[in-house]
């Protein structure tokens, strides 16, 4: 049904957090997304014409990249955009079918594709375009978090995240339950200043983002190095050249 | 918002029938169309072949049309839902209508006739309701949207019966009810366009991305060199440069004109009434056509911040 589950306080809500520090907007989640779920739950996601002119297809993850304020105090951020799984989705509320769900048991929205009618109007619904349509198979869809890898016993256990999360060579992008105020992700959230998306629309999404540091935080947060002193120092060429350098 | 064929035909095919449905259903027992059976049979055979043709048109935007059946299931969450179970529930009263007439049983008819003339109107509430609570489409949640959805049916619903009617030499009371909603429909039209050119928007590049605490954002790199169905279903743009005339057009051929020769009808009387309201008829509905196609040309959706940051 597409009435949402009623909300429990402490609930597991699971979702992702996203350093736009650090995103280097190298494409490896997108990439890694679309490789993992093109065989998965949501399995196969279509590519049109994939090797001429007018190439696309449904992805799950797309990073874009922005500039933000002006002159020295100018940024560009890269900025990866999949779906947030809301606490309160639209997307789910006005599907007619039923096929659009969000779980009780850890927040996830899902679409169940035997039962998805291709109406579009779940895309519609959400601000944030995390829904695309597959106009091959007829049905919507969208980022699962993983569902077949965070469960999957039949892989090893520090591989059960996002296909995103382990991708990204630059750690920008970190699973957990965002709904427990003392998992290490609502920790960084709480650290970092992290946000949501869209907040005057209500959605209320899960995934948050943390701002790119600002400058001055990033040459306070450098450390000072001390030299170190000769006696410190092991490999007996490297102490020669010390002390022949500082006399 | 992508003006899909189907959906335009949908919504004013169909709105025409159930405004026809309503007036026929309601004028009938108040004794302001004839009570002669063959006009309620034609003019409910007519309303069921709008109703049933818009609907049908509108299974072809679906991905999987053979699902269809599914989407009466959520009425408890969705208006598309809800507005599917309204559209199958009109056809009962409405077959009943019909079954009385040609039976004979004048109080059936009129009960059955006003059971289907309400369930027509809330078939077309949810329809306009299904637009009107899409946050993320600031020109359909207008508090007008849903006011102009019923308007139009009930306009274009009083100008068929009036042209069905004057065949009977007594199409005066819906052309005179077909004046009054034209009237309202073109008002309302153009404080809708004065309210949407001049509202602000609902969200901006700097709360979509949350960088607005650095300055004003704008798009960079986009995440892929070819179009997505997200820039072709919601970044649809093709027309806002012809938006001006087409509004024009909406309001001329499908307003203004039709209640002008509906006043003439009015005025004529007779064979020239028959003319006149068919034209007025016709009008309106090939205006409207031009309206609901505008109605989604010019809807924005906040997806597009994503891909082309800020309008303007």
């Amino acid at each position: 049904v597409t009435c949402l589950p009623d909300r429990q306080p402490g609930a597991k809500a699971l979702g992702l957090v996203i350093d736009l520090d650090t995103c280097v907007g190298c494409q490896a989640c997108a990439t890694n997304c679309k490789e993992w779920n093109t065989s998965g739950h949501s399995a196969p996601l279509p590519d049109f014409n994939p090797y001429s002119a007018g190439a696309e297809g449904v992805w799950f993850n797309r990073v874009h990249a922005y500039e933000a304020g002006e002159g020295a105090k100018g940024r560009t951020v890269h900025f990866p955009r999949s779906c947030l799984h809301c606490e309160t989705p639209a997307c789910v509320t006005v599907c007619p079918t039923g096929a659009s769900y969000k779980r009780a048991e850890d927040g996830i929205v899902l679409v169940d594709h035997d039962m998805c009618i291709g109406c579009g109007l779940c895309a519609w619904a959400c601000p944030y375009g995390a829904r695309e349509l597959d106009e091959d198979a007829g049905v919507m869809k969208k980022c699962t978090l993983c569902i077949d890898r965070i469960y999957n016993e039949t892989i090893p256990e520090a591989q059960r995240q996002p296909a995103c999360v382990l991708a990204c060579p630059t750690r920008a992008r970190h699973f957990g339950d965002l709904g427990d105020p003392e998992s290490d992700v609502s920790r960084l959230v709480r650290e970092r200043g992290g946000y949501g998306l869209m907040p005057e629309l209500g959605y209320e999404p899960v995934n948050r983002y943390l701002p790119p540091r600002k400058p001055a935080e990033v040459a306070a947060a450098r450390p000072a190095e001390p030299a170190p002193r000769a006696e410190e120092i092991a490999n007996p060429l490297l102490r020669w050249m010390d002390r022949a350098l500082s006399r | 918002m992508k003006p899909a064929p189907s959906i335009v035909l949908f919504s004013t095919a169909s709105g025409a029938g159930y405004g026809l449905l309503f007036w026929l259903g309601l004028l009938r027992p108040l004794g302001l169309v004839p009570a002669h059976p063959w006009l309620g049979l034609v003019a409910l055979g007519f309303a069921l072949a709008l109703v049933t043709a818009g609907l049908v048109a509108s299974t072809f935007h679906l991905g999987r049309p053979e699902r269809a059946w599914r989407a009466l299931s959520q009425w408890r969450s969705s208006w598309l839902s809800r507005e599917g179970v309204a559209a199958v529930a009109t056809y009962v009263p409405a077959g009943l209508f019909g079954l009385s007439l040609l039976a004979g049983w004048p109080v059936l008819a009129a009960l059955s006739g006003l059971l289907a003339a309400a369930l027509a109107m809330a078939t077309v509430f949810c329809t306009g309701m299904i637009y009107a609570s899409l946050k993320p489409v600031r020109e359909w949640r207008h508090p007008l949207v849903l006011p102009g959805y019923l308007l139009f049916a009930l306009f274009t619903g009083a100008a068929l019966l009036a042209a069905l009617a004057a065949f009977w030499r007594a199409g005066a009371a819906p052309a005179a009810l077909a004046v009054l909603a034209g009237a309202a429909g073109l008002a309302l039209k153009l404080a809708y366009w004065r309210a949407i050119d001049s509202a602000p928007p609902v969200a901006t590049a700097e709360s979509a991305t949350g960088l607005g605490a650095i300055g004003r954002v704008r798009p960079l790199e986009p995440p892929h060199t070819q179009s997505n169905y997200l820039l072709r279903e919601m970044a649809f743009r093709v027309a806002r440069r012809h938006a001006a005339r087409l509004r024009r057009i909406a309001l001329g051929a499908g307003f203004a004109a039709p209640v002008l020769l509906l006043l003439l009808a009015l005025l004529a009387g007779g064979g020239a009434a028959m003319a006149l309201t068919a034209l007025a008829a016709a009008l309106a509905l090939a205006g409207l056509l031009v309206e609901r196609w505008l109605m989604f040309a010019e809807a924005t959706h906040t997806v597009a911040l994503y891909y082309e940051g800020n309008p303007g």
